[in-house]
């Protein structure tokens, strides 16, 4: 059991490390739940590891999937073993390349992570609507349901696909195998060299182009021939599910492990069987054994090639006693009367059926159903449900199992405690972290060294939230001494363990639901152990008593100060996890968790160890076991998931996923077009911040920047008459406007939201005033939030009644005035100190209530809209931005088609006020079509015309009235925003931001530049300076960042901008206005400091300042309207580089640490930026210095000529 | 020929003309052009405690920061194979030098802490240091500590570290000692092998703008030697250990002070940075020139030979000699006084 061939990996490493092995290129795309392959891939590569030939695989990153399906099309034509790994929308855009691959002959291999697709939402989660919209391109489709399989089936997919020549897609689920931590059996070198045949691999290379032996491929054929060229194929699918199970048995051969085209287990004599793919079959595998246990005769046909598909196999595989059959697909295809798998079971029987000799008495009866959408829960409960369908005398066909659908009833009802033996023997333990803790990576660990130091199986998976700061993790592990085919979490009463990393916690979930009785409760509290049972919630003390609960404790963020280890808890948690469950014994787990420690840190720091080690051997004295009590004592109770006065919908529907309910949630109370109101975020209140900004109102000069810089857009500025502060709180602070621009019987306000502060300081560190006689004391300052929490929450609550100041009268040329505006965009979930938010914000403030947001996927999607809530919201009037994200590829497309229906709209409501004139009134009339509509008191006033219309228009008998009255809201100045990150705009949306800039309609485009793939991991992209580490670029990008911004300058109409808030914020806001004033299209690229540069952010403002100085982000304008008055468009609002390049870079890890590890390369990579840097400020100060007026009055005479 | 073979820590060198700690030790290129120009010895960089703590503070956050616990993306930097952290990367610098060079080096430590000292002493031994300079750099701004408190620092460490280090350990001291001889008595007592007078302080420096405080460095002049020649002088015989100059040795003349005051070597740092390495041999063949015009056969000779012990008025190391300089003070004519 313990032979050195055991692995404790997740599903991705497992298909990669074959897939790496039998490749010599791989092109790669991040895309989660995919992107671990290929940048497992490109490490690998960048270690020199060799493939099963003996050398090192060529990785290259794409712009897009789609320039990766076609970069594996020609390495495959040009005699290369190629692959490629992704998912979801990355594989639709493989698609037309894989129709060519297939029509090709060609062997290849596509490693999927399957993932739902974005249709009515975004989802990153596992289920099969992706591979099944490839089903016709022609490649096969090989399904492995497990981590051991996701590695098993990678090598036959390649093995089978050389000798077959049919391309195989390889898939598995997303998440939940792509990232579940299995303990599987690795396959060595040995293993598959037997599978690989050298001659197939031959035959491959001599069929590729060569001009040494030159024939031509992809011709174009005309009625007379194509026809012909398809059918010319079969023969090779005909003989391909022969082969796969040929390769099947040869591989059983050499490992014991044998796979079937189609695997029957259950009783010989079933009656009822069910019919699945992928991960679900693990957990219908465990039912069936269970049930068959139990006496009943059930039995599961688990699909592995389903694609060719082999009928004759799979009938072969159903016993003859079959008289009911359920099939389950992971998929969804609407408008179909039934789902692909079924459609296929049911041919495959009725054709059986047709013939002479049918297997079969009678047909038996067939129903198809859909489960696990977007890695949904699927369990024995409801394995057990569609069992029992089976039995019933009409059983329902079309149906869901997993959901509640109360509308169309398409559901089955299962037993949510319905439980199967699986687990007897095991120990089953949940663990409650926050992302930034480590408890997950210290799950990982634990189960390594159980998995490796003992003969007990092990898993492990990990729920996340949708939030980047103050992510909450869930971490299910099972350990026990049978293999483990539970692919479904641990359930209600069923963890052995559950230990809880944050305090904050007990007020947020209720943990204990899941534990069983007699578990054990770990929590990590600074209570001392005599009091911390008085400091759990009521149900809590309630629960525990009820269920026996072995309470231990422990203070482990103590224990971490002490030893040095500042707020990282997770070794101190890991240590007590193994001293309380026993899983190993004490002195064997501490050690292998000190060896882990070790392997981690020892080459990067001794005193990381030694502190580490510190805090592991003080975690145990820190270990408190507390006795139960015999009844409750608790005053308290959890208190509401979200703040009070939220709206129904938000009380129903929000606040239960909020508190982990959302399974429970009835299809009638979601929407049945993706469309969610705004504003939710406010009603989740997270407390995230030990500290929070208190305002001294005295010393402030109110110049408005910490609003400005805010992240999260919880400190606010409001000036109000006086008078509108008789009712304010106690210790509610304010202070009279200072300067002239504003009414002098108002006050100014400066107020924190304590609840939704994230505490990272950014807001204090840009406050540029410092007490005159105390340097240390600026007008903002961080205090611990405690003793001020309670005031602050009346003082933010009183705040948010005042009214807002009238946007008409603000200023907002400048900082003060326009931070008068209210933000509609708050409280996301963004990183701590995030450098994006502040313009998006900033851009909601301008323009908010007036805006129509395209957002393309990435970090600004997700905390933009990831349910459960939204920090885009509306002002008092009900006004805000629209947004939608519709795909990362299409974003500026998806913009421009915004602005051309707001457009053409716009064009419709005046020809229509044009043409009833005559009711409106001349005056009326002339003024709605004539408005300019450039600042806000002219687009308020064309607001006022409008509603005088509207007031007009019901009177009016005509129906060109009934449609003004449908777009007359198109006749106020509309402000379109297409926003996305630097991996859309620079790499796989270049295209279209391109013929977006080209196109000349007016939009805004914002390009929030973190110069990497931000949200899946930071890989590269074609923002990456030269000689940045990233994923991707392991040794430092080699290539310049490719200069976006002189590229859209080349069209001339196109206002461009480089902006950096925190290094001069007046141009910022000068560029925001001004971009959105220009009637055309405007790029502004926005630097964005993100954690993926290795820099605490509460450093952002320093690097934003020093990648100005040093030349890395110049600041600069590039307007139209001035080349149209005669002067040069370009203006450098930076100076020259003043500083050093390196004095930038090697203030960041992802520049200084190639030093650490190749320092000859980072010097070469330093000299050459250098360079650039030079060359490029030499370049801008030239074109920005040409002397514009004469150049163009040259001009003017030869075009008149 | 003269003789310009000097003995330090117990090491015998060819000269007294030793590159101190600085950046030029950094590049194997420069250790390698010091070498070329005569340099007897190389003092290495420093390995300051506090940078070694600053990187690996960076780099557990970066490994901390690897995971956020966010389901797309399971870490963001990739960690190179090759990375070393800022101990390693000076030990494997230690490891070339010696192996490149063939003159000693002398590791050199910074920083205030007794933890960690006892293991990076070792270690430096392990990688193959001729000796240890200990630069114990302790701002003593608490002010409810006494001297001795504060001297007590020294002598522990030193203590401890001999307990566990073999190779010869040199003190580079401040100058702020209220007893600066008794203090090194006492280093001596606690098995120093030698002192290095003085180290010159990053001074903090106020942006006026800003309001920040901001840490400062001047490259040294040769008036600073005086100082450092003036304790030299009223150390040289009253000890048994070695003495080097530090701070401010320029020219063959600050060269010549101080090896008549008495120290082993002097240190060049500031004039090998402006001058370039090269620079040495200048000083080498002038230290030569002077000796033969001047009739020295050795280094030896010339030790201490105006040290207080055998000054002609060893009173001018004493108070008389402050007396006499301010009296030689006058105002320009004109000023009103």
């Amino acid at each position: 059991m313990n032979a050195p061939d055991w692995l404790t990996i997740d599903g991705n490493e497992a298909a990669a490390s074959v897939a790496y092995r039998l490749s010599e290129v791989c092109a790669i795309y991040p895309i989660t739940p995919a992107s671990p392959m290929g940048e497992l891939a490109d490490a690998w590569s960048a270690e020199r590891r060799r493939n099963l030939w003996g050398t090192v695989p060529q990785i290259v990153e794409m712009q897009s999937e789609a320039g990766a399906a076609g970069a594996v099309h020609g390495a495959l034509q040009a005699g290369s073993l190629a692959t490629t790994f992704t998912a979801s929308q990355g594989l639709l855009l493989m698609i037309p390349n894989m129709y060519k691959i297939a029509g090709e002959l060609t062997p290849a291999v596509l490693h999927v992570a399957a993932r739902s697709l974005a249709c009515q939402a975004l989802s990153i989660f596992g289920d099969h609507s992706d591979v099944m919209a490839t089903r016709q391109t022609g490649f096969a489709m090989l399904c492995a349901g497990s981590v051991q399989e996701a590695q098993d089936l990678a090598l036959i997919a390649h093995a089978a696909t050389l000798r077959g020549r049919i391309p195989v897609l390889h898939f598995f689920d997303g998440f939940r195998t792509s990232h579940e931590v299995a303990k599987i059996q690795g396959l060595d070198d040995d293993c598959l060299r037997a599978l690989i045949a050298d001659a197939d691999v031959r035959a491959h290379r001599a069929r590729a182009l060569s001009p040494e032996h030159p024939v031509l491929r992809g011709s174009s054929q005309n009625p007379d021939v194509y026809f012909q060229g398809r059918e010319r194929v079969n023969a090779a699918y005909a003989a391909f599910p022969g082969i796969v199970q040929q390769l099947m048995d040869r591989f059983a051969a050499s490992t014991g492990r044998q796979y079937r085209l189609f695997d029957y287990l259950g009783a010989a004599d079933a009656e009822r069987v069910i019919i699945i793919m992928g991960s679900g079959a693990e957990a219908v595998h465990e039912t069936v054994e269970y049930l068959n246990g139990q006496g009943e005769k059930v039995g599961l046909l688990r699909v592995r090639l389903y694609r060719p598909f082999d009928a004759d196999a799979l009938l072969a595989a159903l016993p003859a006693t079959v008289r009911r059959v359920a099939v389950l697909d992971r998929t969804k295809e609407p408008g179909s009367d039934g789902e692909p798998l079924y459609k296929d079971v049911v041919t495959a029987l009725a054709q059986q059926q047709m013939q002479d000799g049918a297997k079969f008495a009678h047909m038996p009866r067939v129903i198809g159903g859909r489960y696990g959408l977007s890695s949904k829960e699927f369990t024995p409960g409801m394995i057990k449900a569609v069992f029992d369908e089976l039995d019933k005398a009409t059983p329902k066909n079309h149906f869901t199992i997993g959901i509640q659908d109360d509308v169309t009833h398409t559901s089955l009802a299962w037993d949510a405690d319905y439980r199967t033996n699986a687990h007897d023997g095991f120990v089953q333990a949940l663990f409650y972290g926050l992302g930034s803790d480590g408890t997950v990576s210290a799950n990982k660990n634990s189960i390594k060294i159980i998995g490796e130091s003992t003969e007990l199986h092990a898993q492990g998976y990990f729920v996340y939230d949708s939030k980047k700061s103050g992510a909450v993790t869930v971490s299910h592990l099972r350990f026990g001494p049978r293999p483990i085919r539970s692919t479904y979490l641990i359930g209600d009463n069923e963890a052995a363990f559950i230990a809880c990393h944050q305090p904050v916690f007990l007020q947020r979930y209720d943990m204990l639901r899941k534990a069983a009785k007699g578990a054990v409760f770990l929590l990590n509290s600074p209570e001392l152990p005599e009091r911390v049972w008085d400091s759990l919630p009521r149900s809590m003390q309630q629960q525990m008593l009820d269920k026996q609960i072995r309470f231990y404790c422990i203070d482990a963020y103590r224990v971490a100060q002490e030893a040095q280890m500042g707020s990282r808890i997770n070794t101190i948690m890991q240590t007590c996890f193994f001293v309380i469950s026993d899983v190993l014994p004490s002195d064997q787990a501490i050690a292998a968790i000190k060896a882990a420690v070790e392997k981690t840190y020892g080459g990067k720091g001794r005193r990381i160890v030694d502190f580490n080690f510190r805090a592991i051997d003080a975690a145990l004295a820190a270990l408190h076991q507390v006795p139960l009590p015999d009844k409750v004592t608790s005053d308290f109770e959890r208190p509401a998931t979200v703040a009070p006065g939220a709206s129904e919908f938000v009380q129903r529907f929000t606040a239960e996923l909020i508190a982990g309910n959302g399974d429970a949630i009835p299809v009638s109370l979601m929407p049945d077009d993706g469309t969610f109101p705004l504003g939710t975020a406010a009603f989740e209140k997270r407390n995230l911040a030990l500290e929070i900004p208190v305002w001294d109102a005295e010393l402030c000069t109110q110049c408005g920047k910490c609003p400005l810089v805010c992240p999260h857009g919880v400190i606010r500025s409001k000036l109000v008459p006086q008078t509108l502060l008789k009712n304010a709180p106690a210790g509610f602070k304010s202070h009279k406007v200072l300067g002239k621009d504003y009414p002098q019987d108002h006050v100014m306000m400066y107020q924190v939201a304590p609840e939704d502060c994230t505490g990272c300081g950014l807001c204090v560190d840009i406050c540029p005033i410092r007490d005159k006689s105390n340097a240390s004391h600026k007008a903002l300052n961080m205090a611990p939030i405690e003793p001020l929490r309670e005031q602050e929450k009346a003082n933010w609550a009183f705040f948010l009644t005042l009214p807002e100041y009238n946007r008409r009268e603000v200023k907002t040329t400048t900082i003060k005035g326009s931070m008068l505006l209210e933000p509609l965009f708050e409280f996301s979930g963004a990183c701590v100190g995030c450098g994006e938010t502040p313009y998006i914000k900033l851009a909601s403030q301008l323009f908010g209530d007036r805006m129509l947001v395209a957002n393309a996927t990435g970090c600004s999607s997700i905390y933009g809209g990831n349910l459960p809530t939204t920090p885009w919201t509306t002002n008092a009037q009900g006004r805000g931005p629209a947004w939608n994200n519709s795909l990362f590829e299409d974003n500026a497309e998806f913009g421009l088609g915004m602005r051309i229906a707001v457009d053409k709209q716009t064009e419709y409501a005046r020809e229509l006020v044009c043409d009833l004139k005559g009711w409106i009134g001349e005056a009326l009339a002339a003024d709605l079509r004539g408005a300019e509509q450039t600042d806000e008191a002219s687009i308020a006033a064309q607001r006022a015309r409008v509603q005088q219309l509207r007031e007009l228009l019901p009177g009016i008998d005509d129906p060109r009235a009934r449609e003004l009255e449908a777009v007359a809201e198109n006749l106020i100045r509309k402000s379109v925003w297409i926003i996305g990150g630097d991996g859309w705009a620079y790499d796989i949306g270049y295209g279209g931001v391109d013929h977006v800039l080209a196109s000349g309609r007016n939009v805004n485009i914002l390009v929030l530049d973190t110069e990497v793939y931000s949200n899946t991991g930071g890989q590269t992209s074609k923002a990456t300076p030269r000689g940045a580490v990233a994923k991707f670029s392991a040794g430092g990008k080699p290539t310049a960042k490719k200069d976006l911004a002189m590229l859209a300058m080349g069209y001339e109409n196109v206002y461009v901008a480089h902006v950096a808030y925190a290094a001069k914020d007046m141009q910022t806001l000068r560029t925001f206005l001004d971009a959105e004033a220009h009637d055309g299209p405007s790029l502004i690229i926005a630097y964005s400091p993100c954690i993926a540069h290795g820099v605490d952010l509460s450093f952002n403002h320093r690097q934003q300042d020093l990648a100005v100085k040093s030349g890395h982000w110049p600041l600069f304008r590039y307007e139209p309207a001035r080349a149209a008055a005669g002067k040069n468009p370009l203006h450098l609002d930076s100076a020259a580089p003043s500083i050093a390049y390196k004095d930038f870079i090697s203030t960041e890890t992802r520049f200084n640490m190639l030093w650490r590890s190749h320092p000859d390369v980072a010097e070469e990579f330093l000299a050459r930026s250098q360079q650039d840097v030079n060359k490029r400020y030499h370049h801008y100060k030239q074109l920005a210095d040409l002397p514009w007026e004469e150049e163009h009055g040259d001009e003017k005479p030869t075009k008149e000529r | 020929m003269v003789d310009l073979t000097t003995d330090y820590l117990g090491l015998r060198l060819t000269n007294p003309l030793v590159p101190s700690a600085s950046p030029l030790t950094r590049d194997f290129d420069t250790a390698r052009r010091l070498e070329d120009a005569g340099a007897p010895a190389l003092v290495m960089y420093s390995l300051f405690e506090e940078s070694i703590e600053a990187s690996e503070a960076a780099a557990a956050r970066f490994f901390h920061e690897q995971a956020i616990g966010y389901g797309e993306a399971d870490s963001f930097l990739p960690i190179p194979d090759g990375y070393l952290s800022e101990l390693e990367d000076y030990l494997e610098q230690l490891t070339n030098l010696k192996q490149s060079l063939h003159i000693p080096i002398i590791a050199s430590l910074n920083g205030i802490s007794a933890s960690g000292w006892v293991q990076y002493g070792k270690q430096v031994q392990e990688a193959g240091a001729d000796a240890l300079e200990l630069n114990v750099y302790y701002v003593a701004a608490n002010i409810d500590e006494s001297a001795a408190e504060v001297e007590s620092r020294y002598i522990e460490l030193l203590y401890e570290l001999k307990q566990h280090v073999s190779i010869p350990i040199a003190m580079k001291l401040t100058s702020q000692f209220s007893s600066v001889g008794h203090f090194v008595k006492s280093l001596e007592a606690a098995g120093a092998n030698g002192v290095a007078l003085f180290n010159r302080f990053y001074q903090p420096d106020i942006n006026l703008e800003t309001r920040e405080v901001v840490p400062s460095l001047t490259l040294s002049s040769s008036y600073e030697t005086l100082l450092r020649v003036h304790w030299t002088a009223v150390l040289f015989g009253q000890v048994n250990l070695s003495l080097a100059v530090t701070g401010g040795i320029h020219t063959v003349d600050d060269v010549l002070k101080a090896l008549m005051a008495g120290a082993d070597v002097t240190h060049l740092c500031s004039v090998l940075l402006k001058q370039g390495p090269e620079y040495l041999a200048n000083l080498l063949s002038g230290l030569d020139a002077w000796l033969d015009e001047h009739d020295y056969a050795s280094v030896r000779q010339l030790k201490g030979s105006v040290s207080r012990k055998h000054a002609i008025d060893p009173s001018a190391y004493e108070r008389a000699n402050y007396v006499k300089v301010m009296d030689s003070h006058r105002s320009s004519s004109g000023v009103w006084r």
